[in-house]
């Protein structure tokens, strides 16, 4: 697929000077039980980019990826999404993060019982309120956003993988959110599933969609991701533009985990 | 060997005997379906909520019914509640015992379907911003019992069967109907035969009943035939 052996770059999303960024991740760690799984994680995500979390299996990645969408409780320090403290105990604030925050789940997550058109069209109505008529045209139209346009009537069983993950993304840009969260939303694919997926997120990049993903594609990270961190032991062990963190890594364990051929 | 000539002929004057009492068994396990799916359904979601004291005695009642004859629950409701100042008719001790029991079994086919969804529904769910209810009906509840409506269906047609026994009491339905014209006309075999027969029929009646339901209720499995 195109995608992953295309050697270009996009161009870099600037951030806006001055621009408040929209995910602030200070200090935070992250218990499960005895097991510490973050330790005071850092990471500051700007407007309109895409930064990708790479690392190994049980390095924190999707941990902190859930934490930034209050799935998982924090045990110290803050995140601010969009200016607004993420605590899981306060609905309200749950609430707003709802609203401007979108996630994408390895496994789809659609839900089987509901057409694809029902799936998309479900939040728009009960959550925003929407009328039928007008969740059905947003629907609609994201539908045709992710190429899956005639497949609004089908049950996410008729789904192959790659169209259930696009449907899953669909489903998420109806809401309109600022950011959008992936965690690792191709593992379960095969490449050639894998590439459409892609494709529909190369996109959404284009068009300064900020994202936030944790992934195993480097090709992916290398070519479209604004910055790249390399997480390791629940720490943040480097970050930067691919083109450094690629080309010239500075910590052994990024050297190792690069050349482990991920 | 011995000889026996079937005689019919007391259908002439008792079929309409039959139909009442087939008439009488269609309400009577009707409104216990109706009730009992209520009470299952608000069992389940009790037992699997989150309050332990309110699960524990939801369970203790359940296993209590699943461990113990219908009969004797029919008994208790009728002969042991007026004791207690509550006088109620054969019919209505019977759709309240049929009701407490089928309550009981249901709100274990339709449990299982709620632990059948898995956690990532319920979180994707949380992340298109629906709150704890809406969840719980939209992702949790529908679906559950989507899962579960054809054993919940088989659960419904037995609780059909089963209320014959309310006869013991003499709850006016189709085997206290039969056992009236059997005492009357002594064709025992004949009676019984024929009941069986209108039992046969009914139950075909409530499936395909139980079964339209199921279509209009839950539109994946008209579509897709699961």
């Amino acid at each position: 697929m195109s995608v992953n052996e295309a050697a270009g770059t996009r161009p870099r999303n600037e951030a806006v000077p001055g621009a408040e960024p929209i995910i602030v991740v200070d200090n935070v760690s992250k218990s499960f039980g005895p097991l510490q799984v973050l330790h005071g994680v850092s990471l500051t995500i700007e407007r309109g980019t895409m930064v990708a979390i790479v690392g190994r299996s049980g390095s924190g990645k999707s941990t902190l990826l859930r934490c930034m969408n209050a799935l998982d409780e924090t045990n110290g320090g803050t995140i601010k999404v969009c200016g607004n403290a993420v605590a899981m105990s306060d609905r309200a604030s749950v609430k707003r993060l709802r609203t401007d925050v979108g996630m994408v789940f390895q496994s789809y997550n659609l839900f089987p019982h509901l057409t694809v058109l029902r799936n998309i069209t479900l939040a728009l109505t009960v959550v925003q309120k929407k009328a039928r008529v007008e969740a059905e045209k947003i629907a609609r139209d994201v539908l045709a956003l992710v190429g899956l346009a005639d497949k609004a009537e089908s049950y996410p069983e008729q789904l192959s993988g790659g169209q259930a993950q696009r449907v899953a993304i669909a489903r998420s840009l109806a809401l309109s959110p600022k950011v959008l969260l992936f965690d690792e939303v191709t593992s379960a694919l095969d490449p050639e599933l894998t590439g459409e997926v892609l494709k529909v997120m190369e996109d959404l990049a284009r068009q300064g969609m900020t994202m936030v993903l944790v992934t195993h594609e480097m090709a992916f990270a290398r070519r479209l991701a604004d910055i790249v961190v390399f997480m390791h032991q629940g720490k943040v062990w480097e970050a930067g533009p691919p083109a450094e963190i690629f080309a010239d890594p500075k910590t052994p364990e990024l050297r190792q985990f690069l050349s482990s051929g991920l | 060997m011995i000889s026996y000539t079937f005689d019919f002929s007391f259908l002439l004057t008792t079929w309409p005997a039959f139909m009442r009492g087939a008439w009488q068994t269609i309400l009577l396990a009707g409104s216990s379906i109706a009730f009992g799916f209520v009470l299952a359904l608000v069992c389940a979601i009790i037992r699997s909520g989150k309050s332990k004291l309110a699960a524990g005695l939801v369970g203790a009642y359940v296993e209590v019914i699943r461990n113990t004859p219908l009969l004797v629950q029919i008994f208790i409701v009728y002969f042991g509640l007026p004791s207690l100042g509550l006088r109620l008719s054969a019919e209505t001790a019977a759709v309240i015992a049929l009701v407490i029991n089928t309550g009981a079994y249901g709100s274990e086919i339709i449990r299982a379907g709620i632990d059948s969804i898995a956690k990532g529904q319920i979180e994707a769910a949380e992340c298109l911003g629906l709150n704890k209810l809406q969840i719980y009906w939209h992702i949790v509840l529908i679906p559950a019992v989507e899962r579960v409506y054809p054993a919940l269906s088989s659960q419904f047609v037995l609780l059909m069967l089963s209320s014959s026994i309310t006869s013991q009491i003499s709850a006016q339905e189709l085997t206290a109907e039969a056992n009236m014209i059997q005492s009357e006309t002594f064709r025992s075999f004949e009676v019984y035969l024929i009941v069986a027969a209108v039992y046969l029929a009914l139950s075909v009646l409530f499936r395909v009943v139980l079964w339209a339901i199921g279509e209009v209720a839950f539109v994946r499995r008209r579509k897709l035939r699961t």
